[in-house]
């Protein structure tokens, strides 16, 4: 601590080059934090899926439909302790602006299987109670106004009513919320009984099934055993982890992590080279000074530290204003793109690996100047000075 | 014991490599130097008087022979321990003045105590005491370049006696200095040394500043000359 005053003044030397090596490591890690939040809007659904869950699709396509009938020979195969089913609806709220992922589910056993779905008791009973009642995410809730009690008719949905009516209508009984900073609350899910009785065609289908088993360690195995009742029939299935489902996904994006990835390596690369470029300006500037330091009787190891000290302290303020700066970004970026990616926030994983990396780029950048320095023979520098 | 040597030169050598010439500056030199002695060493640049005071200060290591200084030969000692060494015995007073331009008077001659356990408010005393002794109390805030070049030099001075070392070494400390801030700093570094005791070796090329002296040593290519008392 007692060396931090000499370390602050040392960065400030020159004004200029400090602030514009700052703004530098500022702008980049900033940069890498917007494509962290990306990375994590792609890939998010991955990040929160249960380990001990699997998705069952057609094996030809997701958007084939798979029967309800189904459901009860996979609750059947052993090592699988539950069984939920959802459909997409593809509807829109008004114009198709407006467009949010609305699902047909079974209440009971969708609430039980994804916990991360917070939903109070009093509105899990009313939509129960109610087969046109519906639960809606919040943030979804919020950006359209919906509150309970509203009725709310969804229009556009490649499913349509038996009685010809165009739009699908539905009561708000229930707002919820997610477990984690992560969890999608952009869904709005409704009874899959009313919509199933009420559509023109398909009855009796459903889009997936999500399944729980008693054992993560034996996901692949079991997944096989149930893809294997269903072999040689009309809807055969691809059964996988719901990992592997939501990567697959986000896959037919393109590899967003590996391309966020790649872009950060080159910006932390081009910005160590800056800051290593600026401590070996700084410590050639002063190469007199540094041999004075050693003449008080300033060891190897301390003039080691303090330059180090000084490249890691401005790797490290530079970090986190980036950081700080991202996060402030993430906000006004994720509120403009909201509709289309849900999910965008700062990931803590991102921080903690962006301050780690900070520490690098300062270690780095620091290290041959601070060997130069201690390897500094005093004489001949103060002769040079 | 006043006369008991506090430096002891045994049988130095000295050579510096420039490019494939090798260049003798010190050749067989033997000198003991007692306590409390106020020492000047003077010849002409090349002489070897620079390169003596940088070897007793353990700034640089001897090609051959043995120096010792308070007991100590420091011609063996790692570069960890000549840094330790060098903080604890030995102040350092250059022509240049060799203040750090973004620390105030204050913290250049903190400087030697951060190598210390004292705390803070024990710096902070020291440091005032060393800048009252020089004259600059009202200064301590004051960066080098708000201060004239005596100033500066006796900032140096400060910096070199704030841990109260058994050595103060000075090369040429008038040497960029006009007559009169020059006699100042003379007179401030014979107090030093018939006031408080402190063993002096200083290098110069002015016959003016030798006078100050007890004892004046005469360098020439690399050889002592002529051992006079001023």
């Amino acid at each position: 601590m007692k060396y931090l005053p000499l370390i602050w003044k040392n960065i400030w030397r020159k004004k200029a080059r400090a602030i514009f090596t700052l703004l530098s490591i500022v702008m980049a890690f900033a940069l890498f934090g917007l494509l962290s939040a990306v990375r994590a809007a792609f890939s998010g659904g991955v990040e929160l899926t249960g380990a001990d869950r699997l998705v069952m699709v057609h094996k030809v396509s997701l958007i084939q439909p798979l029967p309800f009938s189904y459901m009860g020979r996979i609750r059947a195969t052993p090592g699988v302790e539950a069984v939920a089913h959802a459909t997409w609806f593809g509807g829109y709220y008004q114009k198709p602006e407006n467009f949010f992922g609305q699902f047909p589910v079974d209440p009971e056993n969708y609430l039980s299987m994804f916990p991360e779905i917070l939903l109070p008791e009093d509105q899990k009973r009313a939509w129960l109670k109610d087969r046109e009642g519906a639960v809606v995410g919040r943030r979804t809730a919020e950006q359209l106004g919906f509150k309970i009690g509203d009725r709310v008719p969804i229009s556009g949905s490649p499913w349509r009513r038996k009685d010809g009516k165009e739009a699908w209508e539905f009561n708000v009984v229930g707002i919820y919320d997610g477990a984690e900073k992560g969890t999608d609350t952009t869904a709005f899910m409704f009874r899959y009984d009313y919509f199933d009785e009420a559509r023109a065609r398909g009855k009796g289908l459903v889009g997936w099934y999500t399944i729980r088993v008693d054992d993560p360690d034996r996901a692949a195995e079991i997944a096989q055993a149930i893809d294997a009742n269903f072999q040689n029939s009309p809807a055969e299935t691809k059964t996988s982890t719901e990992k592997a489902f939501a990567q697959g996904w986000a896959n037919q994006i393109g590899n967003i992590g590996a391309i966020v990835e790649a872009i950060s390596a080159a910006v932390f690369f081009i910005i160590l080279l800056v800051a290593a470029n600026t401590m070996a300006q700084s410590v050639r500037e002063r190469v007199n000074e540094i041999a004075v330091l050693k003449t008080l009787g300033f060891g190897p190891f301390k003039v080691l530290g303090l330059v180090l000290g000084e490249a890691f302290f401005l790797a490290l303020v530079g970090g986190v204003l980036g950081l700080m700066l991202a996060q402030v970004l993430v906000g006004g970026v994720g509120k403009v793109l909201e509709r289309f990616l849900p999910i965008f926030y700062l990931p803590s994983e991102a921080v903690t690996t962006g301050l780690v990396i900070a520490a690098l780029v300062g270690a780095i950048a620091g290290i041959v100047p601070g060997i130069q320095s201690m390897r500094l023979p005093i004489a001949a520098a103060l002769r040079r000075g | 014991m006043a006369n008991e040597p506090v430096v002891r030169v045994r049988d130095v050598y000295k050579a510096f490599r420039r490019g494939a010439e090798v260049v003798e500056v010190l050749m067989g030199l033997n000198l003991e130097i007692p306590r409390g002695e106020f020492l000047a060493l003077m010849g002409p640049s090349g002489s070897g008087k620079s390169t003596l005071l940088n070897l007793i200060g353990g700034l640089d290591r001897p090609t051959r022979g043995a120096i010792e200084v308070g007991g100590q030969r420091i011609d063996r000692l790692s570069d960890a321990d000549l840094s330790a060494w060098r903080a604890r015995h030995v102040g350092f007073v250059f022509q240049m003045y060799n203040l750090l331009p973004v620390l105030t008077a204050e913290r250049n001659v903190e400087l030697p105590l951060l190598l210390t356990k004292l705390p803070r408010s024990e710096r902070k005393r020291r440091v005032r005491i060393a800048l009252s002794l020089v004259g600059l109390s009202d200064r301590l805030k004051h960066y080098p370049r708000q201060l004239s070049g005596g100033q500066e030099q006796r900032v140096g001075i400060a910096r070199a006696i704030v841990t109260d070392p058994t050595l103060l070494l000075c090369d040429e400390p008038t040497g960029d200095l006009d007559r009169k801030s020059g006699d100042e700093v003379l007179a401030l570094l014979t107090s030093l040394n018939r006031d408080h005791g402190k063993t002096i070796i200083m290098v110069t090329h002015d016959p003016h500043a030798a006078e100050r002296a007890s004892r004046v040593l005469h360098f020439d290519k690399g050889v002592l000359q002529l051992d006079s008392a001023a």
